[in-house]
């Protein structure tokens, strides 16, 4: 070997072990079903296993076993004993961290970094969290005596498929409420492992269902008559339709939805941090992070040196087996996501954004998307307007503070900024005039259960996480 | 562009381009670098990290109880750092205080090591609280007896007082005195300037006053050569030369003790300044316990099991 | 006994602090009993758009005020307010089938309600933001703002109580409002707006129209740049719609069961959480 090239250091996969097939998780058991649609690890496009696709009497079954449980025992449990079975469930998922991790990565296509660093201890930390909460709700701000809504329907995407399960079922479980999890099709298996931890923590049975399947299983559980509140995390497409189907059920439903995150980089920034921080902002994930930060607005006068940075650690990435330790980017989850990203990044071409990457080789198996920025970008291009969803940046410039504060806010969405500046008085005023429920000044796309994280505008309804998450899963003195 | 189309000798064009060097944000170079730190060097690339390092280790010692016994023992080991395999390098250099450098450098000829070059540690080396006439004498006398590289601490009272001409004149004035002769490696003590923005200024001060290589720590003030000072250096360094064309090196030290920092250190260098420092004429690593854990690795890989300190020398 | 005929007031549009007619030019007739009373003005869309307009411009200038000086703004309407409480009293006794005794109440109970939430402007922040103790350098904490443009569908009766009750949990973070009227009583309204326009809040902070509720809810449910909604006084067969027409834009839409709570200023809350690095 004549210079330092990183041989493969790759996760044992030794640690999981998948079954052929899966059934649905109701009322504390597996149950076979009837169809099947193949788990593909999509950085090899491998077939993982089978998954059930849950039929409309499936749901019924795992609504009706949601509220039985709910109804003869978890609303009647006192609090601190509710608490303890979280406690069971964070330190379970503790303990099979890495199992998790490596699942997580073979069936999602994120980099074992990313999943065994990030996405699983903070599910661990939700639960954690959350467990607290249980017994102390009535200091949370939502009157003397928050009541439970009942049943809750989660449906979560595929992006942080355990993350956001935990996002969902930690609160809803704290707060009282009985769970039907639906998981995205493409991303089921870490949720069906997680019905083997409600399981060795002897949670009682129902308080948490999967039925996994297709957008038909979700669409079910939005209507159906038993289900209290949806709590929902994916496109602004698909919340919006939900808003539109409980508009006349009177469900209480919260909406995590798309962002097309701003990162301002002023000319007084740590620009080394700075260029982490754009790389982190939409590079992290491959970009499918509903906060990436997919605009970069840069002050004139810097732009050449920070793209010149931010090319030169572009180089830097390492793209390739999600498996392999030292990746940095990891496979684009399915066929679909892949297509839509070409098909954008495309249009961005059309209209005359002018595409880089870095020299890399992308594998000739799954699916790959390599790190992408577009220069030359205004806002009238449709890659600085709509969601691309992967790891492409689109480069535009400012003049002003208030030329960033105006281009950063040109959207429908409004869920994440960042600010790069070593000015105190300025980030603060920035902070205060972005339109975005999360804004991280001098670092990017950070989470944390204690912390509040939701959109401005069509980036959602209400918050996940910290004292403001708890308020979507409990109905307060004046909630209907 | 080179130092005098930067700076026109005055104090303050120094103090105007210091105050132009972008800030480092504490928690995101803190956070990089541990993520550099997750790296995993396996096998084949595993090998050639630690006969790379080993390449760049300053063995050193820089002890009041030094004796030239000792000096002599050292020198033999970095020249065959395992007598038992001769196809492990030999070390960077040899770092000792000034007044060992005549026995070191005699030694080191009479057992075939002309070509291992000595360092000397200089100027009121470790606090550089001394006038400056002692200073240079100090330095004339290092490069008297042999040093053909000069390790100099920085006064971090005047940086620290604002003072940068100061500290500025001071290293162009040993860097004149090196010439040709020697190598001249500039100490920050990083440990007492405390903010890695003070890392940042102090590191293109020692570039454009003439220092070679910029060096971390004395290894008598921790913390010393952490990863995140490391990576600031090798910012700098980067920086300095897509502004100049000149490539400084950089001198990791105090601290480094285990061959798993001394990896992390590497990946460092080859994910900030890039693989082109992955050279010992540009990476230095000060240590002494360093080279026999990277001996004791280098002889599981090898051998396929567990290795004993009872298998490789002690100095 | 003098034979004086009264003054009698043309009772209009309330926009960016001016009193427009409608630009349809459109009344609709007001009894008291089966006696004329006034002939307010019809809004229509137009006039809907225009007070959008007007409340979008002011929002910056007012969300931005100091938390103080709102608070100190809309208390100084509850002293104006109550220099006009007999003409309260005689619009609410025409129109509301009230007691005078029952009329004074309610003009009472409004006034101390809109005090109420007035010192409530500099306790917002206070006691629903949060700083969080996330797991690592960051300092993190969260505060509410006032979410944009809300359009408020005011109750029918009680007419001022119901417009105070649901106006000033609005206003008070720094939202601005588009307010459609009680649809039978809409004249306590209009002169809550001659409160207003003769107070120091900036024109467009507060709209108020006067109309056909069904007429209008439609188009201020379906309009993309109003972020919020509350339907509280619109008739419950109207909001399943209602709501599905704000779901284009994903507007917050609210119906409230209590007259007077927090819940119904947090709910024009957005949390923004902030992230900063702690280091030297």
């Amino acid at each position: 070997m004549s210079n330092f090239e990183y041989a493969p250091a790759p996760e044992s996969r030794a640690v999981v072990s998948i079954d052929p097939v899966y059934g649905l998780f109701i009322n504390g058991k597996f149950v076979p079903g009837k169809t099947h649609f193949p788990a593909i690890n999509p950085a090899t496009g491998e077939k993982l296993s089978k998954i059930t696709q849950a039929s409309a009497t499936d749901v019924n079954k795992a609504v009706a076993a949601a509220r039985g449980v709910y109804s003869k025992t978890w609303s009647k449990m006192p609090p601190a004993e509710r608490a303890k079975y979280l406690y069971r469930i964070a330190r379970i998922l503790q303990e099979r961290a890495r199992e998790f991790a490596v699942l997580e990565t073979l069936d999602n296509g994120k980099p074992i970094r990313e999943s065994r660093d990030i996405d699983i201890p903070l599910v661990a930390a939700h639960f954690f969290y959350h467990a607290g909460w249980a017994d102390k709700l009535q200091y949370a701000g939502f009157g003397t005596q928050p009541k439970a809504h009942g049943v809750v329907g989660a449906i979560i995407p595929w992006n942080f498929p355990l993350l956001m399960l935990a996002w969902k079922v930690a609160p809803a479980l704290a707060t009282g409420n009985t769970v039907v999890l639906k998981p995205a099709e493409t991303t089921s298996l870490t949720a069906l492992l997680f019905a083997q931890v409600c399981q060795q923590a002897e949670l009682p049975a129902g308080v948490v269902n999967i039925v996994t399947g297709d957008g038909k299983v979700g669409a079910a559980l939005v209507n159906h008559p038993d289900v209290d509140k949806i709590a929902f995390t994916g496109s602004t497409d698909v919340g919006k339709i939900i808003a539109r189907s409980v508009a006349h059920s009177g469900k209480s439903v919260t909406l995590e939805l798309g962002g097309k995150g701003a990162n301002i980089v002023f000319e007084d920034a740590a620009i080394d941090e700075a260029v982490e921080g754009i790389v982190n902002g939409i590079f992290f994930n491959q970009g499918h992070v509903c906060c990436a930060g997919s605009r970069l607005l840069v002050q004139e006068g810097i732009h050449d040196e920070l793209l010149e940075k931010l090319k030169r650690r572009m180089g830097q990435i390492r793209l390739g087996d999600p498996l392999d330790k030292n990746t940095d980017i990891g496979a684009i989850n399915s066929a679909d996501q892949l297509a839509k990203i070409k098909a954008l990044t495309d249009v961005g071409l059309r209209e005359g954004g002018e595409s880089w990457s870095p020299d890399c080789v992308l594998p000739d198996k799954g699916f790959w998307f390599a790190p992408t920025i577009f220069t030359g970008v205004t806002q009238a291009h449709r890659i600085a307007r709509e969601e691309i969803f992967g790891p492409v940046l689109s480069v535009l410039t400012f003049r002003t503070p208030q030329e960033a504060m105006e281009k950063a806010n040109n959207t429908p969405f409004g869920l994440s900024a960042g600010i790069w500046s070593e000015k105190g008085s300025r980030i603060l005023w920035a902070s205060k005039h972005l339109q975005a429920g999360v804004i991280w000044a001098n670092t990017f796309n950070k989470f944390d259960p204690t912390s509040p994280f939701g959109g401005y505008k069509e980036s959602g309804w209400g918050r996940e996480g910290g004292r403001h998450g708890l308020g979507a899963y409990l109905k307060g003195d004046d909630h209907e | 562009m080179n130092a005098s189309t930067i700076l026109d000798g005055s104090e303050a064009s120094l103090k105007n381009f210091l105050r132009t060097l972008p800030g480092v944000d504490q928690v995101g170079a803190e956070a990089r670098a541990a993520m550099l730190g997750t790296r995993s060097i396996k096998n084949a690339s595993k090998s050639y990290a630690i006969d790379l390092a080993i390449s760049m280790v300053d063995l050193t010692t820089l002890e009041g109880a030094d004796t030239p016994g000792k000096v002599r023992a050292l020198c033999s080991k970095g020249l065959r750092p395992d007598p038992t395999d001769a196809s492990v390098p030999r070390v960077g250099a040899i770092c000792v205080y000034n007044d060992m450098v005549e026995i070191g450098r005699q030694h080191l000829d009479s057992i075939g090591g002309q070509d291992l070059p000595i360092a000397a540690v200089s100027t009121a080396f470790p606090s550089g609280r001394a006038s400056m006439p002692v200073k240079i004498h100090d330095t004339q006398d290092a490069i008297a007896a042999g040093a053909t590289e000069i390790d100099m601490v920085i006064d971090r009272g005047a940086f620290l007082s604002g003072h940068y001409g100061t500290v500025f004149d001071e290293i162009k004035q040993i860097k004149q005195l090196c010439g040709e002769r020697a190598h001249l490696k500039v100490i920050l003590e990083t440990g007492e300037l405390v903010t890695y923005d003070n890392v940042r200024k102090a590191s293109f001060l020692a570039m454009l006053a003439g220092a070679d290589f910029i060096k971390t720590s004395t290894g008598k003030v921790a913390p010393a050569a952490t990863a995140p000072v490391v990576l600031v250096m090798l910012e700098a360094v980067r920086d300095y030369y897509a502004m100049t064309g000149q490539k400084i090196g950089v001198k990791a030290a105090g601290g480094i003790r285990t061959t798993k920092d001394a990896i992390k250190q590497l990946v460092l260098v080859n994910e900030t300044a890039g693989p082109e420092w992955l050279h010992p004429s540009l990476f230095r690593i000060g240590a002494s316990a360093l080279l026999n854990d990277l001996l004791m690795q280098r002889m599981k890989i090898r051998d396929g099991r567990y290795a004993s300190p009872n298998y490789v020398t002690i100095d | 006994m003098s034979n004086r005929i009264d003054v009698k007031k043309t009772y209009k549009l309330f926009i960016n602090g001016q009193f427009p007619r409608s630009e349809s030019g459109r009344v609709y007739e007001i009894k008291s009993g089966k006696d004329f009373l006034a002939n307010p003005a019809q809004a229509s869309r137009k006039d809907l758009r225009d007070a959008v307009t007007a409340a979008r411009s002011a929002h910056t200038g007012w969300a931005n005020a100091t938390a103080y000086n709102r608070g100190q703004i809309l208390y100084r309407i509850a002293e104006m307010l109550e220099g006009r409480s007999s003409q309260f009293v005689e619009e609410i006794c025409a129109l509301e089938k009230s007691t005078s005794a029952q009329a004074k109440a309610q003009v009472s109970q409004a006034i101390d309600r809109w005090v109420w939430y007035a010192g409530w402007a500099d306790k917002i922040a206070t006691t629903f933001g949060a700083t969080n103790p996330v797991a690592g350098p960051y300092y993190n904490f969260t505060i509410p703002e006032p979410m944009g443009v809300v359009g408020i569908l005011a109750p029918e009766k009680p007419s001022l109580l119901g417009l105070v009750e649901s106006l000033a949990p609005v206003l008070v973070s720094g939202n601005t409002a588009v307010l459609v009227a009680s649809q039978s009583a809409p004249l306590t309204a209009i002169t809550f707006a001659e409160v207003l326009a003769t107070s120091d809040l900036p024109s467009g902070v507060c709209n108020i129209l006067t109309g056909i509720k069904e007429e209008l809810a439609p188009w201020m449910a379906s309009h993309m740049d109003i972020n919020a909604m509350d339907i509280s006084g619109a008739a419950k067969k109207i909001q399943p719609a209602l709501r599905e027409a704000g779901a284009d834009n994903l507007k917050r839409i609210f119906s409230f069961n209590e007259k007077v709570s927090t819940q119904r200023m947090v709910s024009f809350l957005e949390a923004k959480t902030i992230w900063h690095t702690i280091g030297i």
